[in-house]
């Protein structure tokens, strides 16, 4: 592991003694979350995030198996299949309402512990690799969140099928070949959703598989730290276990007490009505909209309404995909050598702009395409792009920081140390801060 | 290089997104606004207060008895009930006889066949049938309905934006047109105005037309108020028959995850802050502005900063 001062494991009963000669799986766990990961002293609650998205996808793959006990991915039975889960099984009401709120408890921790990431400046070196497997877990997320939206086979289940399988189609030439390929016939049908639920299932376990080296890539540097000064010696770690799993456990903890609130009591708010509607071929919702955790992208594919050398449509299924895929090249984008914002003041304000911008981004992407919604995700698009690809750069460039505090710490213990210094020989005290 | 090739590649997407916002823009100011007629006469649902409602709500199993009897008596003639089978009526307050008496007499037979010849042939329904629709298939159904298709009631409280204050507002909504609506949105044959529903005209005729037309039991005055309320308190329940257990598994989960918390916080400050811990309460980093005044005042006085 990363730190000369990590605690090797030592198995205190003989069976684990036994064991650990011949498959080393404890010493494993202990090196990966146990004592034997030193980590920086001064995380503060951001950090929990990535532990969280770890419990939720826990979460969807303990309820999704059972689910998919009960489920029946046919054309004619699926919607079917569903509400026998909501009425007849026993507690079925309760894994499909977890299920289905989970995956949004999954997207929002994603997303804090994204933007956590891009503040903390966690994607810069060595971190890089982290940086990108995780960017490769939230296109698989997107992937294994629509798939599954579309299993209950509602009338948003059907028709969101139909408009992000009809993105692809706007690719030239063989546009129209790959959506009947993904597809597997000319609209959805019972061959698309045998196919969604099939990997529907698959996904979720390969994307266990890259958070596996997402923690690998993670634990050859460490975790990064509030200060972004990296470790120096072992004054500026504690292990993983007690310290942080104690925290983790009482946050998440507390994190599941508000997504039992929201699934217990408001289990259909962040879902859509016309969901509760068999799918219907011949009959189009008044409104498709995806779910809230793709609604910044769909206004980014969205904005774009008027062609410029290549159609609108394809202008728009670009921008979407390069909103994410410009992101696998943010450690370069941004070479600025101070990761943390805090040390930042000018990265720190555009920062700020770019959370209101998404948020505004997904405020749009859930408005029926009209005036104003239509405009102001424009605006908020313009923003998007030039602050990854033009903003970032040149401030990363330009920015005088503010000066780091020379360990980590230093900057936990805010200097009370040399504070308490006695009066030296000329006579004076360390001056304080004012 | 990945900097200049990323500042190229933005000046592309904001100049792009910047063309469809002067075309959008420049068509929102020059074209004159198209007037929205349903958005104008369309009406939000009434309010509309349910024993279910809130985190404690229990279903009132009188008045889910009467909504049942509206359903039997006015809506199953034209809708089915397909996800919900008689023996769930013992959920209502309907004991084992009772939903066997319900099943036996109800008016539409279960499609099945003749044992014998295997010709198709209705047969009276049991407790573990599922209402029988009222029309063999959507055809059937459109046929006898000018073309409009029944939707089936079941889930029609989730379905809804609204849920059961939409059904309520829709059986209480119908009105004459106002004068001042447009010709071409007036109601056509066979239609009726609503500004409940999405386009304001709808199919159904008014299905609740007078007081006592439906002969309650528990002496609740059946007025088309009543009625609308029951029915709809009746398809809440069809929609989520589990919403007690809901309630109360959630109530549970609550103060377990609540005393879980507050023991996980406990932990974690004593373990954080423990007489063995070598670690010392983390107060977070330095606020950095305050930090490089002490480094400036610390040289200021000849001091070599930490």
């Amino acid at each position: 592991m990363s730190f000369s001062w990590a605690k090797a494991y030592e198995p205190k009963h003989p069976l684990m003694r036994w064991l650990d000669q011949r498959l080393p799986l404890p010493r494993l766990v202990y090196g990966a979350v146990g004592g034997g990961y030193p980590v920086p002293r001064n995380l503060n609650y951001w950090w929990n995030f990535g532990v969280l998205a770890g419990l939720a996808l826990t979460i969807q793959i303990v309820t999704g198996i059972v689910l998919a006990m009960h489920y029946v991915a046919s054309g004619d039975l699926a919607f079917q299949s569903v509400e026998h889960i909501m009425r007849d099984v026993n507690e079925g009401w309760l894994l499909r309402y977890v299920h289905a709120n989970g995956a949004s408890f999954f997207f929002i921790v994603t997303y804090i512990h994204i933007f956590r990431g891009i503040y903390f400046g966690s994607y810069k070196a060595p971190r890089e690799l982290v940086w990108m497997l995780g960017l490769v877990i939230l296109l698989l997320m997107m992937a294994t969140a629509f798939m599954g939206y579309v299993l209950p086979w509602g009338q948003m289940s059907f028709w969101g099928a139909k408009v992000i399988t009809g993105l692809f189609s706007a690719i030239p030439v063989v546009g129209t070949s790959v959506q009947q390929w993904l597809l597997g016939g000319y609209a959805p049908d019972q061959a698309t959703l045998n196919r969604f639920f099939s990997l529907h299932y698959l996904l979720p376990f390969v994307i266990a598989g890259v958070v596996i080296l997402h923690i690998w890539a993670l634990h050859i540097p460490g975790s990064s730290n509030p200060t972004g000064v990296e470790v120096q010696s072992e004054q500026d770690t504690v292990p993983f276990h007690p310290f942080y799993t104690a925290k983790d456990g009482w946050f998440a903890s507390l994190c599941i007490t508000l997504f039992a609130l929201v699934t217990f009591y408001a289990p259909n708010y962040l879902g859509h009505a016309d969901n509760y509607i068999p799918a219907n071929p011949l009959s189009t919702p008044a409104h498709i909209v995806p779910e809230w955790y793709f609604w910044p992208f769909y206004a980014i594919l969205r904005a774009f309404t008027s062609d410029f050398l290549l159609p609108a449509k394809l202008w728009g299924v670009i921008a979407m995909f390069s909103a994410i895929i410009l992101l696998f090249f943010l450690p370069w984008l941004d070479p600025s050598p101070v990761r943390s914002g805090n040390y930042r003041p000018t990265f720190k304000w555009f920062f700020w702009i770019l959370v209101v911008d998404v948020i505004v981004l997904g405020f749009c992407g859930g408005r029926p395409a009209e005036e104003p919604w239509v405009m102001i995700s424009q605006v908020a698009t313009m923003y998007y792009f030039a602050h990854f690809l033009i903003v970032l750069p040149i401030i990363s460039w330009t920015e005088k920081t503010l000066p780091l505090p020379s360990s980590i710490t230093a900057s936990v213990l805010h200097g009370e140390a040399a504070e308490a210094a006695p009066i030296d020989m000329s006579g004076q005290r360390p001056a304080t801060a004012h | 290089m990945v900097r200049f090739l990323g500042i190229l590649a933005g000046i592309v997407m904001v100049f792009v997104a910047a063309w469809s916002f002067g075309h959008g823009a420049y068509s929102f100011l020059t074209t004159p606004k198209e007037r929205n007629v349903v958005k104008e006469f369309h009406e939000e649902p009434r309010d509309l207060h349910l024993a279910s409602d809130g985190p404690f709500g229990k279903y009132d199993r009188q008045q889910l008895q009467r909504g049942f009897q509206v359903y039997k008596e006015v809506c199953s003639s034209c809708h089915s009930l397909r996800y919900v089978a008689f023996r769930n009526l013992e959920e209502i307050g309907y004991n084992e006889a009772e939903v066997k008496a319900i099943a036996n007499q109800w008016q539409i037979d279960v499609p099945d066949i003749d044992p014998k010849t295997g010709e198709p042939k209705g047969r009276k329904a049991i407790p573990a049938d599922h209402f029988p629709s009222p029309f063999a298939n959507e055809t059937a159904a459109r046929q006898a309905n000018n073309n409009a298709l029944p939707p089936d009631l079941s889930l029609i409280a989730k379905a809804r934006e609204g849920g059961a204050s939409y059904v309520y507002s829709l059986l209480t909504g119908y009105r004459n047109p106002p004068g001042n609506l447009p010709a071409e949105n007036r109601p056509g044959p066979n239609l009726h105005y609503n500004p409940w529903f999405a386009n304001l005209n709808i199919a159904m005729p008014p299905p609740l037309k007078s007081d006592g037309q439906v002969g309650y039991k528990d002496g609740t005055k059946p007025t088309v108020d009543q009625m609308a309320k029951d029915v709809a308190a009746f398809l809440t329940w069809t929609a989520e028959p589990r919403l007690e257990n809901r309630h109360r598994t959630g109530l549970a989960m609550l103060i377990f995850l609540l005393f879980t918390t507050v023991l996980g916080y406990l932990a974690y400050q004593n373990i954080w802050h423990g007489p063995t811990s070598r670690a010392v309460r983390r107060t977070g980093p330095l606020n950095p502005v305050n930090m490089a005044k002490r480094d400036a005042a610390a040289e200021e006085a000849g001091i070599p900063s930490a």
